[in-house]
């Protein structure tokens, strides 16, 4: 059973687009206001924006920053959070 | 996990062991720009290596690579160096984040924006790294009154049983 569904995921996978290529379907389409979608840009401008080969990292930290600037937000919200709730106060040490 | 491990095996392959899934982690944050990683997956790996050192050798251990009270300090540092960087993009007339507005000499605009991206990394990692060892020693410093039906008691040595102890006395 996990075999045959194994290869039935397999066999699917090996016909998806070639990961970056700018020509696969997905990339074709046209957003609401009837221009390309932002992944087409991403994938054709990304080296030569930022000099940098993997477009995941410019996408992260570059066209989407603010975004990331919230992930870290979150993130150091958890730890002053749990300091808050968690940390014994030293007064209370013998 | 407040005391040093007795198993030899475990003190001295945690040993091994943190330095290099701490170089990784370093490797991981530089190279986010060429391979799969970034800081938040470098940061992961950096506070690995510290909290498996604690996990072994006892809560003391490497305090002075992320000493216990400076955890959530470096963390607002690399939070800020992150925010920081927009704020400086931002005093040069560019929009916030926006690295390619700050002018460097002799340097294009997409390689600016390179270091930027790096420099963002740096403030990913430092903060994640921190934030999670942070959780840890928080969670291992809840008072011992508090977690008699945890586990082991924090002095395991000490005649006096664990219910008698008056908390306010401690």
């Amino acid at each position: 059973m996990l075999v045959v569904f194994a290869g039935l995921m397999i066999y699917a996978t090996l016909h998806l687009p070639e990961r970056g290529n700018p020509e696969a379907p997905m990339h074709q389409e046209l957003n609401l206001v009837g221009k390309p979608v932002a992944g087409a840009y991403f994938i054709q401008n990304a080296y030569r924006d930022a000099a940098t080969p993997n477009m995941v990292t410019v996408v992260l930290a570059d066209y989407r920053s603010v975004d990331t600037l919230g992930e870290v937000i979150v993130v150091f919200t958890a730890g002053v959070a749990c300091f808050l709730i968690l940390r014994r106060r030293e007064t209370d040490d013998s | 996990m407040t005391h040093k491990s007795v198993s030899i095996i475990i003190l001295v392959a945690s040993r091994a062991l943190a330095r290099v899934i701490q170089l990784f982690g370093i490797y991981v944050i530089i190279h986010g720009h060429y391979s799969p990683g970034g800081g938040f997956q470098g940061g992961a790996l950096l506070a690995a290596g510290v909290i498996l050192m604690r996990m072994a050798y006892g809560r003391e251990a490497s305090q002075s690579e992320v000493s216990t009270g400076a955890a959530i300090p470096l963390a607002s540092i690399g939070a800020l160096l992150f925010a920081g960087t927009g704020l400086i993009t931002l005093a040069f007339g560019g929009h916030y984040m926006d690295y390619g507005a700050v002018p460097v000499p002799g340097i294009e605009e997409p390689i600016v924006r390179y270091y930027g991206i790096l420099l963002v990394e740096f403030g990913i990692g430092l903060a994640v790294m921190t934030v999670l060892v942070a959780i840890f020693d928080d969670m291992l410093s809840v008072p011992p009154e508090e977690r008699v039906e945890g586990g082991a008691p924090d002095e395991s040595s000490d005649p006096v049983p664990v219910e008698r102890r008056n908390p306010m006395t401690r």
